[in-house]
């Protein structure tokens, strides 16, 4: 691996890391309980892509798997959450 | 992991840009929508945000480890089309379902603060 592409992917990573820094910012400040929410599934979605990245860094092709699980698990979750802000109960 | 590089032939030096550039981008773009959740004021402009990386961030990653995986194998890697599919169908349901849950707990607010201010303050205050 050329030191052009380690060094994008290393600002990339940066990049995503400050991202997620201000969303947690978001998470643990938010006025209301659908702040939270709407910063954990963006949360999720950038853990996914920094996944994502780390398989091309890392030239893996089992990093795309756990980015699939990821995206599955987190729509999940995030789905469960505005249904509980919603109902107050997740299964009714 | 310095073993693995020394079997591995490198990229080409264009394929290695294009792909370092894709990459710049969707960083770039998580960082304007995370800067976005910061920053904006009400929480229906704050929705916005995070759908630029839902979007655009997710395809141009998506379209780099294509690219990445599809010249390093010698043959086309189309896995991660499945990630863009998984999230072109499941962030507008998201979406759609907080802005609802976040519209019905503001009406509720709204009428629970008209009842107790009606109710505190008589009917002769301003």
């Amino acid at each position: 691996m050329s030191p052009l592409l380690s060094g994008a992917i290393i600002a990339t990573l940066a990049c995503y890391t400050l991202a997620m820094a201000l969303a947690g910012l978001r998470l643990l400040r938010g006025p209301s309980a659908q702040d939270r929410v709407l910063a954990l599934d963006f949360l999720y979605v950038l853990g996914m892509l920094l996944v994502l990245v780390l398989g091309i860094r890392y030239n893996s092709q089992m990093y795309f798997e756990v980015a699939l699980l990821i995206g599955l698990f987190g729509f999940l979750g995030s789905a469960a959450l505005a249904k509980f802000l919603l109902r107050g109960e997740v299964i009714e | 992991m310095s073993a693995a590089d020394l079997v591995i032939s490198p990229l080409p030096l264009w394929a290695e840009a294009l792909v370092g550039l894709l990459l710049l981008i969707s960083g770039l773009l998580a960082l304007i929508s995370a800067l976005g959740l910061h920053r904006l004021r009400s929480f229906f402009m704050r929705m916005h945000a995070p759908a630029i990386t839902a979007a655009l961030g997710v395809w141009a990653v998506a379209g780099a480890s294509i690219l990445y995986f599809s010249l390093r194998q010698g043959r086309l890697e189309l896995q991660s089309w499945l990630i863009i599919i998984l999230l072109a169908v499941t962030a507008p349901v998201t979406t759609v379902l907080l802005a609802r849950a976040a519209l019905f707990r503001q009406r509720t607010q709204e009428i629970a603060s008209r009842a107790s201010s009606k109710s505190s303050s008589g009917p002769g205050t301003i």
